[in-house]
């Protein structure tokens, strides 16, 4: 039985074959994996029993599973076979379960529709409810502008050294708090790694089929010229776009987050232009491994010292520069490098585990 | 400026209920990457830039990308270019 093989890999082969033997255009057929399906006009249509193709049928079930043998000797044959079967089994009681099973559906489904229109309309109303007793948009008595913001503005640069006060806010002032964002954020792509890595460590046979089955390089055009010189035109730009939002995100608006994200995009745009061969040159599984681990070790050691010391703000002894400079404003700018990294880091590998289940 | 605004919330409240409404999954896809286009120039007018950067790059382009990636492995790209 270790012959035996997966429907889909099965036509996958055969069309392979039908492709070399040259009747097949890859490109232009669309009907992947073409199992069986069988309409019920088919089981009409039959011819009466043949007992010879059946057997040899059966044969041929033996070697490849119930789900092949059609496809090989005798297409629509077995399927629409085996829902005769059912059909003369079950008869008019069949035909009446599934008559009442619609009548009650589409019931539920009326239901359904109605419950929807009614709950979004009230969910809405609720919404514009509660937004006409907000405080009305930047006036400066609003209860938001107590003494924090004032404190943040009034002493924000001197103390952090960030032109850039929500920078200053989010890396210095709750640094903490930040972190334990960035531990959810991470949390999540370890999720996301859990369910939709392919282990290549266990099972070396089946792991790899499952890698190939998830690989779909196959018919996604290699060379495509307009792409490529538009990338080769807009990934410099881009990454250089992201390298400046990092380094400037104590200075002007960004930081590492949005950085991060700008250059996981570029990334991306690279990969989806020249291929998994070129990007695995120089950012394959360890190189992200690495990468992440050091900047996550960064952070924690750097600032959860607060954690410890129950204070929001310490002085870490390395001096602020003048604000304006890029060497600036202490541990913001390292911080927003190492947040920058795994940001890109985690854009690109869920991408990559998206396509094929690994980097 | 006023006009401007309106007719950009406008568009946003058109592009979130079209995303729901439209039956074309590939279509909806790139009415949410309008919506979240849209969503950046009302974060710019909101004096957030920081936002604006933010949403453009991950609203727009990733999250984008990352549903046209399942849309394709689920093969319903492929299906619509069947009908045409």
């Amino acid at each position: 039985m270790s012959k035996r093989k997966s429907p889909q890999e099965l036509g996958r082969y055969l069309k392979f074959k039908r492709w070399l033997a040259g009747d097949l255009d890859l490109l232009e057929d669309v009907t992947e994996d073409a199992v069986p399906v069988a309409a019920p006009e088919i089981a009409d249509r039959l011819p009466a029993r043949d007992s010879a193709l059946e057997s040899r049928c059966r044969a041929s079930e033996e070697v490849y599973g119930p789900e092949v043998w059609p496809q090989s000797h005798a297409p629509g044959y077995a399927q629409a076979w085996r829902d005769r079967v059912a059909l003369q089994k079950g008869a008019g009681d069949a035909q009446a379960v599934l008559q009442a099973q619609e009548k009650s559906l589409g019931f539920f489904r009326a239901v359904y529709k109605i419950m929807a229109v009614l709950l979004c309309g009230a969910i809405i109303l609720v919404f514009l409810w509660t937004t006409a007793f907000l405080p009305p948009f930047g006036n400066p008595d609003n209860p938001a502008n107590n003494e924090v913001p004032a404190r943040y503005i009034r002493h924000g640069v001197e103390e952090t050294g960030a032109t850039n006060f929500v920078t200053g806010m989010i890396l210095d002032y709750r640094a903490f708090d930040t972190f334990g964002e960035s531990c959810v954020l991470f949390i999540a792509s370890c999720c996301v790694q859990v369910l939709l890595r392919v282990d290549a460590c266990d099972g070396k046979s089946a792991a790899r089929t499952r890698i190939q089955q998830e690989n779909d390089r196959l018919f996604e055009p290699k060379n495509d010229g307009i792409l490529q010189q538009t990338a080769r035109l807009l990934v410099p730009l881009i990454m250089i776009f992201g390298v400046y939002i990092i380094l400037n995100g104590h200075l002007s608006p960004g930081g590492g987050f949005s950085g991060g994200a700008v250059l996981g995009s570029g990334l991306i745009l690279y990969l989806n232009t020249f291929g998994f061969a070129k990007t695995e040159r120089f950012f394959n599984e360890r190189v992200y491994r690495r990468m992440t681990l050091c900047a996550l070790t960064f952070y924690c050691l750097a600032k959860s010292y607060s954690f410890f010391t129950g204070a929001n703000h310490l002085e870490s002894g390395i001096p602020l520069g003048t604000p304006g400079a890029i060497l600036s404003s202490g541990l913001i700018l390292p911080l927003n490098i190492c947040v920058g990294l795994v940001v890109m880091g985690t854009m690109y590998s869920f991408y990559t585990l998206f396509r094929k289940g690994g980097m | 400026m006023e006009v401007f605004e309106l007719l950009l919330l406008l568009s946003l409240v058109v592009c979130a209920v079209s995303v729901a409404v439209i039956r074309d999954l590939l279509a909806s896809i790139i009415v949410f990457m309008s919506y979240s286009l849209i969503m950046c120039i009302i974060w710019i007018l909101l004096q957030s830039p920081d936002l604006a950067i933010t949403e453009a790059a991950v609203g727009a382009g990733v999250t984008s990308v990352l549903f046209f990636v399942t849309l394709k492995k689920i093969h319903a790209i492929r299906k619509e270019d069947r009908d045409e």
